[in-house]
């Protein structure tokens, strides 16, 4: 009997261990390690920080669909990992500390023949004073990035709705809270769907609306940018996102590093090296991503973290690691099989795996301040991934060390993408985007790095009912039920 | 003559001035129920293909 132990219960690591404990069958162990006793559809998020859901619509218990499906559930979080074992043992171990089940802060050694690592972000508030810090999310400003951090920004905004209808004007400031963060996409679905309901409110006169971003234009998103088919033109993702805000009215900055938060107010460093200040009433920044801080011990008890994880703490796999200029940047820099290099039986899938490079292109201010966005790992990639890497150890289980190992390149799998401006059956809009491949490829594709008739994007009230679809889809999928893989990624 | 509802932001800032701003008729279709199923249908059939092709 062979053990697959999968750490984080996510999008890429439910999609593995469901998969994987549907296709080993009993006569092979799928371990879950996991610190939360819910699992959480992420992007509805953002309805819940505007009042538009509860946290008990984007959440369901975990332990019920894993006994269903007969996975081992351990309600703690990963500390280590000894993939030769200790002076001990020649069994692969990874050191874990429960945080529920009864028995929070008891350490246990789990052994394994495979490891799957899908821990996904650490939200690095630290990295901004002001912002929070090692223990989370700081007082003065609110997150949409877990379901109790959207409920919080939910009551927040509820207090600055109170006071626009007292006649009280109020600024609202949204975006990313430092130079290297990624998922701009829920800071733009937040900002528009807060804009959505203060004007539904009949208080969009009272509100100051101001989007501050590290993208270097308007519809980077970490990608680049995009072209995209609309009315017969080829247009940048610049014009379609400057639109979306001008109609709006919602004026922004782009090219910030958020360098310092106080009590209402955010100081800032520009990509030309000019500084400025912005005061808010009310602000949601996205925090930058990092490793969840996993350490690594070789046999005799010494620290490999270095060999096992890239300094971001994100676990390195067959990505080419080399640095390079970025016009020497290729799609084949990207990993496609996910298993790191050293540790055969170990693989990282979803945002738990080190990027060899950003995707946009690299900038600094005059000061050297690095202010590019990280690139994106969505929802749509981190399944597949998730899914791929299970195939892989399933195939490696049980056809042996030789099996084939099955691939999910980010620079030959596109994403949908839809971004929320607004919930609502009747009145709510999206914009539903598709883009292919995430990765540009300008070998394949020489004019925008992507194949333009895969690559569109449109908003409108059609966007919001897949979005909403959507949502009760992928939490009827993650609960297993009936037909559930018959639901793509 | 009053300004059109598109037109207002425009003057609002620089930024918004060179931007594109859609007018009443495309305003009304992104919410005209009858295009947005039509609209449903074209979006999932693209999507499907994408999705398709990446798996
Ligand atoms: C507000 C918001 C909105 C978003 N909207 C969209 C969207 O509309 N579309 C889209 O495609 N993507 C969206 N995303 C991105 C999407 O949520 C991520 O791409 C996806 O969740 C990544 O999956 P993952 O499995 O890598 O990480 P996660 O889903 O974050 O899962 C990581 C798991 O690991 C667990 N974990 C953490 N530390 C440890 C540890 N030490 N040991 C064990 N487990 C650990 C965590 O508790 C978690 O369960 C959004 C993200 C945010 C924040």
């Amino acid at each position: 009997m062979a053990r697959l132990v999968v750490l984080g219960g996510g999008v890429a690591g439910h999609t593995a261990a469901t998969f994987a404990a549907d296709w080993l069958g009993k006569e092979h162990e799928v371990v879950v390690v996991t610190p939360n006793s819910k699992w959480n559809w992420i992007p509805s998020n953002i309805w819940v920080g505007v009042g538009g859901m509860t946290k008990e619509d984007v959440t369901f218990d975990l332990a019920p669909v894993y006994e269903k499906a007969g996975i081992t559930y351990k309600q703690a979080k990963a500390v280590s990992l000894n993939p030769e074992g200790n002076g001990t043992t020649d069994k692969s171990f990874v050191t874990i500390e429960y945080t529920g089940q009864g028995k929070a802060g008891q350490s246990e050694e789990v052994t394994f023949d495979y490891l799957i690592n899908a821990t996904g972000p650490k939200l690095n508030f630290a990295a901004t004073p002001g912002l929070g810090d090692a223990n989370g999310l700081g007082e003065f400003t609110v997150s949409v990035c877990t379901a109790d951090h959207a409920d919080h920004a939910a009551h927040e905004l509820t207090k600055i709705m109170d006071k626009m209808r007292k006649g009280e004007r109020q600024k609202i400031l949204i975006g990313t809270g430092h130079g290297m963060c990624t998922c701009q996409g829920a800071a733009f679905e937040y900002i528009f769907n807060v804009e959505h309901e203060i004007r539904k409110a009949g208080l969009r006169d009272m509100a100051d609306i101001q989007w501050i971003s590290n993208e270097s234009f308007m519809g980077d998103f970490g990608m680049g940018g995009l072209h995209m088919k609309v009315g017969g033109y080829v247009v940048s993702s610049r014009i379609f996102t400057e639109s979306l805000f001008a109609e709006r009215g919602v004026n922004y900055i782009t090219g910030a590093h958020v360098n310092k938060v106080e009590k209402g107010k955010v100081t800032y460093e520009l990509l030309d090296g000019t500084t400025g200040e912005e005061t808010f009433d009310f602000s949601m920044l996205i925090p930058p991503f990092a490793g969840v801080g996993l350490k690594a011990y070789n046999k005799a008890g010494e620290d490999i973290t270095d060999t096992v994880f890239a300094p971001n703490g994100f676990m390195k796999v067959d990505a080419d690691y080399t640095p390079k200029p970025y016009a020497e940047w290729k799609a084949s820099d990207w990993p496609r099989t996910y298993q790191n290099p050293t540790f055969k039986n170990m693989f990282a899938a979803g945002i738990a795996f080190a990027p060899p490079h950003i995707i946009s292109k690299p900038m600094k201010s005059p000061n050297g301040t690095v202010i590019n966005p990280t690139p994106p790992r969505t929802g749509m990639p981190s399944g597949i991934m998730g899914k791929a890497v299970a195939h892989s150890v399933c195939d490696l289980i049980k056809k042996g060390p030789s099996a084939h190992l099955h691939e999910a390149s980010m620079a030959e799998m596109g994403a949908a993408c839809v971004a929320s401006a607004g919930k609502g059956w009747l009145d709510g809009q999206a914009a539903a985007m598709t883009v292919y491949p995430v990765v540009p490829d300008f070998e394949k594709y020489p004019g925008t790095g992507r194949d333009t008739d895969y690559t569109f994007g449109e908003i409108g009230l059609a966007g919001h009912w897949i979005k909403h679809i959507l949502h009760y889809l992928f939490i009827y999928k993650a609960k297993l039920k009936p037909f559930w893989k018959v639901i793509p990624e | 003559m009053a300004v059109k509802p598109e037109e207002f932001n425009f003057a609002k800032s620089d930024q918004f001035h060179t931007a594109m701003i859609p007018g009443k008729f495309a305003r009304a279709m992104r919410t005209c129920k009858i295009w947005q199923f039509i609209r449903f249908v074209i979006i999932n059939l693209k999507m499907i293909i994408v999705v398709s092709k990446s798996h």
